[in-house]
């Protein structure tokens, strides 16, 4: 820590970086991935067809009434029950169920013909990038407590960045690639990566946040409504009135008329259909649709009583500004509004976050090399490993999870956590590799096998599905045309990181004399 | 604490007693400063608590940068003890009037 602004918040922001940078890099990676998690859903079932029909209103009618079945026999007992309709994108019937909010909740996916599993390969598609880039896969509240932490650190390195950064217009148009020394050229990419999307990093953490708000800062709640989180919600619009349960038994009436009533009152796709307290007398059954055009993350919701069928409420989406802010954040995250163009502009800018932070801890390794001959400390030797291990590492896990999709076999038990099981073999192989290769040549090694790994992924694919390129535009397939071309940009970008990677943090690449004289940004001192 | 050697004990403890401040006193100021909002922006209720709520995460986030841009660990931690102790007082006020509901 030194004396003066900028000088102390460089040293913030090179250590708040650090702390929470490896989190956050995955976190930035596979939330990215997760604007296209219905494509890569659909990519890792090859078994659906090329294009999927529209379901009727009789379809999902009787979709709703195939899940009910099962899940009075699965979970007569359950708090709620949560049935995801059949769509274009799906047309399996995906359960979830919560007997205890402590506990993991149950899950399953129907065909909504036959009622019983669907007839394509067991994955959890791109749902598992999802909930890895909030819940690193740890149990629910302990990986979205660590998720939290780490966005709250990464704002505050964002924020201490900006204030460091006093050239932050210029250095839009600052990259010497051939500068004299590798600190000045990661500093510039870390510079580049960092200030071109700064509106997106900012409002992408501070919106991710505010997702889980009220499971950080409960502390609202619990004054204004002794933690009643329920009637909170109720009273911001945001959900249907919550119901007392009766405490007594009761029978639940036949949610396939709840359904077609819900779709006569609201023109917006049916996406779920909710039973609250199902075996109680004052259940509730919850139609929610998807949001309707626009920025708001606004689900238009239409309740039923359970027992007898009849309409209870139908949700008025006009929220008062308070609340409408809160949904405008989440929807601003979830990007649901984006056409096919500002998706990608959020995808791009999504890798230039994970290039941010990428650049900012190899920064940090890089301002710390040893002079040529003397041996790294233990804690660059361990900052070198887990950069490697993450920034290297984690592209390498997820292209093996999609090979693993194509190459484990299609009846495997429990196949969709096998390939989450290859996922992080990969991952912990490349880190330990990572580890025991000699610094000067790893960096290249390990970013030549991620793009390897890309590359194989449209050549396995074609091999196993038969789905080639060529294929795809007879069958006039633009997901597998794109999901191929995706793979291929991303082996390229590896290739060429790999070629320019030669001798990264190798001893003697730094001259720190060249530095001293040009220093200009308070970074660099810290 | 910036004057001094970047090593030694003292450095380490300055450092790590910042760290603890920031966390503790920011996470400490948010909340307090969530609860009492909650309970007096002349909003309904669900507004109050849903605006208080989302300002929070900016409020810890300036404690953050404060404590580590302030001159020494002592002026941060005499400067974020005024606001967490009128409204700790505020509070403590609030919940004894029922304002509650």
């Amino acid at each position: 820590m030194r004396n003066g602004l900028r000088q102390s918040m460089a040293w913030l922001h090179s250590w708040a970086g650090l702390v929470a940078g490896w989190v956050l890099f995955c976190i930035f990676m596979t939330g990215t991935a997760t604007y296209y998690r219905a494509d890569v859903s659909r990519w890792m079932r090859p078994e659906l067809p090329v294009v999927q029909q529209v379901p009727t209103p009789d379809d999902l009618a009787r979709a709703a009434e195939t899940a009910v079945a099962h899940l009075k026999g699965a979970a007569p007992n359950a708090i709620a029950w949560y049935v995801t309709l059949p769509s274009a994108a799906d047309p399996a019937v995906a359960l979830m169920w919560f007997t205890d909010f402590a506990l993991p909740p149950g899950t399953a996916r129907l065909d909504p013909a036959t009622g019983g599993p669907p007839a394509v390969r067991e994955t959890f598609g791109g749902d598992f990038f999802y909930r890895f880039h909030f819940e690193l896969n740890l149990p629910s509240t302990i990986g979205r407590w660590i998720a939290g932490i780490c966005a709250m650190i990464g704002l505050v390195t964002l924020l201490s960045g900006i204030i460091t950064h006093r050239r932050i217009f210029a250095d839009f148009f600052t990259f010497r690639r051939h500068a004299k020394s590798a600190q000045r050229s990661w500093l510039d990419a870390h510079n580049v990566a960092g200030v071109v999307a700064i509106p997106f990093h900012l409002m992408i953490t501070y919106t991710g946040i505010a997702t889980l708000a009220l499971m950080y800062m409960p502390w609202g709640v619990l004054t204004a409504y002794k933690g009643d989180a329920m009637r909170f919600y109720g009273e911001t619009g945001q959900i249907t009135a919550p119901l007392a349960p009766a405490g007594k038994p009761g029978t639940l009436a036949p949610v396939g008329p709840m359904v077609r009533q819900a779709l006569e009152r609201v023109s917006e796709p049916l996406e779920m259909v909710i039973v609250e307290m199902p075996g109680d007398a004052k259940s509730k059954v919850v139609a929610v649709f998807e949001e309707p055009h626009g920025l708001s993350h606004q689900h238009p919701q239409v309740a039923f009583a359970g027992a007898t069928g009849t309409l209870l409420q139908v949700l008025n989406p006009n929220l008062k500004p308070a609340s409408k802010t809160f949904t405008t954040m989440v929807g601003l995250h979830e990007a649901h509004f984006a056409g096919p163009a500002l998706r990608v502009l959020f995808f791009l800018c999504g890798l230039t976050g994970a290039a941010m932070v990428g650049t900012g801890l190899v920064l940090w390794s890089v301002a710390r090399l040893p002079t040529p001959g003397a041996a790294p400390f233990f804690g660059l030797r361990l900052v070198r490993v887990l950069n490697l291990g993450t920034v290297a590492g984690l592209p390498a896990a997820v292209a093996a999870y999609f090979l693993a999709n194509r190459l484990l076999p299609v009846g495997l038990g429990a196949r969709a956590d096998w390939e989450v099981g290859v996922f992080f073999a990969v991952w912990i192989l490349a880190a330990v590799y990572a580890a025991l290769r000699p610094q000067a040549s790893v960096w290249r090694e390990m970013l030549a096998a991620c793009a390897a790994l890309f590359l194989a992924v449209p050549v396995v694919n074609g091999l196993a599905t038969g789905r080639h390129p060529l294929a795809s535009v007879a069958a006039g397939d633009a997901l597998y045309l794109w999901f191929d071309a995706a793979m291929l940009a991303l082996a390229g970008l590896f290739a060429i990181a790999a070629y320019k990677a030669h001798g990264v943090e190798a001893p003697g690449r730094r001259r720190p004399q060249a530095v001293a004289p040009l220093r200009r940004n308070a970074l660099e001192q810290a | 604490m910036g004057t001094g050697r970047r090593t030694g004990r003292g450095y380490r403890a300055g450092v790590a007693g910042r760290v603890l401040l920031a966390i503790v006193g920011g996470y400490a100021l948010a909340a307090l400063a969530t609860a009492v909002l909650s309970l007096t922006l002349p909003l309904e209720p669900a507004e109050a608590v849903t605006a208080a709520t989302l300002l929070s995460f900016t409020v810890m986030a300036v404690v953050v940068l404060f404590v580590f841009a302030a001159r020494s660990l002592r002026v941060a931690t005499l400067w974020l003890a005024l606001p967490v102790g009128a409204l700790s007082l505020g509070l403590w006020v609030l919940m004894r009037a029922g304002a509650s509901v």
